[in-house]
């Protein structure tokens, strides 16, 4: 079985870099992209997240499911922008240029086309960024840069513990849905919605059941390995920070910095 | 030379029970021996371990009487980060205690804990991959490992913290015979080559004694009942006392009706002094008659050149064809990744086959859906856990007819009936919460049972199971298959259910099917056994030795013999 969007080793210089220096870089990214309706700053983002997703090499397998339901989702998005603010372009531009009349008094403008541009934008910006940031992360790394960025490191271990168990309590949901499904219990479309409701019951409680023994065993397990004796722990994967760590946060806060002036160096974050 | 573990006089009550689960308990373990502990499932022994560990009275607390020492420690007030540094416990559950990522996470994963620097951490990692010969597998992720892999990299991750004491908490419960062999010889390299003293929990006594163990500690209902060494244990009768499989070759033994003495050395076939009880063998092995099975010509499932593969180009089944007769009893057999499951999946249609065809009674079952097949081909889980919704009896029993539309007046009186089949019908009211394993086990099986299926599948009926349980589910089994003409598969790993319960075995190996044959024959072949990850059988050691011929034929009288004894109430 395939599972979708997760940690692939390769050798580029995107998987060398820390776990923290890509979230960070994750982070300041979302932000000017949340901040920025500046469509010059949008496109040049575009193209960078473009660059390093190609730099990555990941391949379009790892997301491909993941990406459709993301463009779904966006595709919804833009469509209920229009439906519910039809005018939002014009409000934010102050202008009105009315292209197609489309039924009573709603026409497509111009503006509105562009502002949802914009927003599309931003998907396209953001999407790269989350794929890239995960199929090259190794979460085993991740947590240990978070542990020496200051996380606590039981906190910080929760995330590689919670992907090693995730296939495992995946495969005990496929073995569980299987059985009771031979017993009568259907969970396909062919169920109404009500019965579906009721029959997941029946695959939930041995899963939950499985599931609390799994971390019986696994608490046990840590525990006759010294998990939690100490306040601080050493990290097999531990990677120090390298120069290219160092230019990647210089390069993000710079150009967040550049970004941010260039968007409100007229008072708005629009651009028109 | 001072014990390095020492029980004196020591009774432990879990906090929740009234009755204390150990008792007097008055037991020396010396540097460098290696223990078996040996006792039927919930006679103590796993609490005797947890003791040993500080997990009792740290984690499971409870009420201790007595002292335990532990390299002059006491357990109970170093905790258990305390003893992880003397005592490595290396758990039953192959997947569970596999915490790391990778396998070199995981052997590290005590290292990190005590903070110990990388530098140190990877010499130390690495030298620990190579006692337990997993330098090749460190970037592996769990699911890239087999069973047995994944156990030695708990072994390797208890070695690198040099503990003075290995201790094993039912090790063999997850493998397969082979892969049980392996690890029995690892730890005896292990300990060969460092200094440890090696405690091994276990009820599969044939399979630890492949090599040699120093002393066995027979626990009975909490107290010991026998500490002797593995020759003169043999020769007793301690252990079909405290319902724990003997090794075939001394059941044999016994039924020809010699008596074993301890210093022909019975703790290994291949180097007992057989000669006084040759002769005595050779006799009973020509009184013996051979036990016949009646099978009819019927055929009820026929899968006819099936192949499989999740990922285009890696085949799991390379066209696997067979035909099951009406009311046989057979094993599906193979290690892990044979395709054992894929196939049974594809039977019950959970997933479908590339090509190939499966014929049910003549008619081909490819347009029935998974719960339409799911009425004539039950499949029962290797855990009940994994079955089991419904907080009672009644309604766990009858799911399967209700959300079918069955009328309630019809359900209950199937249900009645199911539960008397399966001597459930006195607990018929009681929350499932309340019942044993082995009774769970038959509220699953009944559960499959009340929808009339033609064929019942099972995985691993009895994994995990000590000798009582496992003869209380084979038994019930084998009477519902006699008794209702219900044809069983069984997937399955344990050679003794193969032998003794199936009337011929399907060996899957690399996705094709090596044999077809009875049990008899597959286990004294030495080529297919291997190939399937089995072990060849004692009593073919035995027989050879003693100068029978063919050895296969003494397999087959003996099963037949002890079918008799069984019949007739004789043994357990």
């Amino acid at each position: 079985m395939t599972r979708m969007i997760s940690y692939e080793a390769r050798d580029t210089w995107i998987h060398r870099l820390t776990g923290f220096t890509k979230l960070m870089f994750f982070i300041i990214w979302c932000i000017v992209s949340a901040l920025t309706f500046d469509t010059r700053v949008l496109v040049t983002m575009v193209a960078i997240s473009a660059v390093i997703f190609a730099m990555s090499r990941t391949e379009w397998k790892q997301i491909s499911a993941v990406f459709k339901l993301l463009m779904l989702f966006m595709t919804l998005n833009l469509f209920f922008i229009f439906v519910f603010a039809p005018y939002q372009g014009c409000e934010i531009y102050g202008t009105r240029t009315d292209i197609l009349h489309l039924f009573g008094d709603v026409y497509l403008t111009k503006e509105q086309l562009f502002y949802e541009f914009n927003v599309l934008l931003k998907y396209l910006n953001i999407a790269p960024a989350i794929f890239v940031f995960l199929v090259t992360t190794d979460p085993s790394e991740f947590a240990a840069s978070l542990n020496k960025a200051g996380v606590p490191y039981t906190f910080a271990y929760s995330f590689a513990i919670a992907l090693r168990y995730i296939p495992d309590v995946q495969d005990d949901f496929t073995r569980i849905r299987n059985a009771q499904e031979a017993r009568g219990i259907e969970m396909s479309s062919k169920a109404s919605l009500p019965a579906r409701i009721k029959n997941v019951a029946a695959i939930i409680f041995p899963l939950l059941f499985s599931t609390m023994d799994r971390i019986d065993v696994v608490s046990n397990a840590m525990e006759l390995r010294g998990f939690g004796k100490k306040n601080k722990r050493t990290w097999y994967s531990y990677r120090r920070p390298g120069k290219s760590d160092a230019a990647v946060m210089i390069f993000a806060v710079l150009f967040a910095v550049a970004a941010l002036v260039l968007t409100y160096y007229d008072g708005s974050r629009f651009l028109f | 030379m001072d014990p390095i573990i020492e029980f004196r006089d020591f009774s432990f009550k879990y906090k929740s029970q009234t009755e204390p689960t150990l008792t007097d308990i008055n037991l020396k373990i010396y540097p460098g021996e290696k223990v078996l502990i040996a006792g039927p499932s919930g006679s103590g022994k796993s609490t005797l371990a947890h003791c040993i560990n500080a997990l009792i009275p740290c984690s499971l607390p409870g009420e201790i009487q007595g002292s335990l020492t532990v390299d002059g420690m006491t357990p109970a007030a170093e905790g258990v980060f305390g003893m992880s540094k003397k005592v490595g416990t290396v758990l039953q559950d192959t997947d569970g205690q596999f915490i790391g990522l990778t396998v070199a996470e995981d052997i590290a994963f005590a290292l990190e804990n005590d903070a110990v620097s990388r530098e140190d951490m990877y010499a130390k990692v690495d030298e620990a991959a190579r006692l337990t010969d997993m330098t090749d597998y460190m970037k592996h992720s769990p699911n890239e490992l087999s069973g047995g892999q994944k156990q030695r990299v708990s072994m390797a991750g208890v070695l690198v913290d040099d503990v003075d004491i290995l201790l094993f908490d039912e090790p063999l419960a997850n493998l397969d015979p082979a892969t049980g062999k392996y690890t029995i010889s690892l730890i005896d390299d292990i300990m060969k080559r460092r200094d440890v003293t090696v405690v091994i929990i276990e009820h599969r006594l044939e399979d630890v004694l492949y090599k040699d163990v120093d002393r066995i500690v027979v626990i009975g209902e909490g107290r010991i009942v026998a500490d002797m060494t593995p020759d003169e244990l043999l020769a007793s009768d301690v252990l079909i006392r405290e319902g724990i499989r003997e090794p075939l070759y001394i059941t044999a033994l016994k039924h020809a009706g010699v008596e074993i003495k301890a210093e022909d050395r019975p703790q290994h076939v291949d180097t007992m002094n057989v000669l006084p009880y040759a002769e005595e063998l050779r006799s009973w092995f020509k009184s013996t008659g051979r036990d016949k099975a009646d099978v009819s010509d019927e055929k009820i499932l026929e899968v006819k050149d099936l192949r499989f593969s999740y990922i285009e180009g890696e085949s799991v089944l390379k066209g696997v064809s067979f035909d099951v007769r009406k009311g046989e009893m057979i094993s599906l057999v193979g290690q892990n990744g044979a395709g054992k499951s894929t196939l049974s999946s594809i039977i019950c249609g959970f997933i479908k086959p590339d090509s190939g065809s499966i014929l049910l009674s003549g008619r081909d079952i490819s347009p029935l859906s998974v719960s339409e097949r799911g009425e004539r081909i039950g499949l029962v889980m290797q855990s009940p856990g994994q079955m089991i919704s419904k907080p009672m009896i009644r309604e766990e029993v009858g799911l399967g007819l209700a959300v079918r539309g069955v009328p309630q007046a019809e359900i209950d009186s199937r249900v009645e009936e199911t539960l008397k089949i399966c001597g459930l019908y006195p607990y018929r009211n009681w929350p499932v919460g309340a019942l044993s394993f082995g009774q769970k086990k038959r509220v699953t099986i009944a559960s499959i049972l009340v929808m009339k299926p033609e064929i019942m599948i099972l995985d691993e009926p009895t994994a995990g199971q000590d000798y009582r349980r496992y003869t209380e589910i084979m038994e019930f089994l084998k009477r519902l298959n006699e008794d209702m003409g219900l044809t069983i598969i069984m997937i399955t790993h344990d050679m003794h259910l193969m032998l003794e319960y199936t009337d011929r075995a399907l060996v899957l190996t690399g996705g094709r099917l090596i044999a077809d044959a009875p049990p008899s024959e597959v286990l004294t072949d030495k080529a297919t056994s291997e190939a399937a990850y089995l072990k060849r059988t004692s009593l073919y050691d035995l027989a050879v030795r003693c100068g029978i011929e063919p050895p296969s034929e003494f397999v087959q009288r003996f099963i037949g013999y002890e079918r008799g004894l069984r019949q007739k109430g004789a043994m357990p």
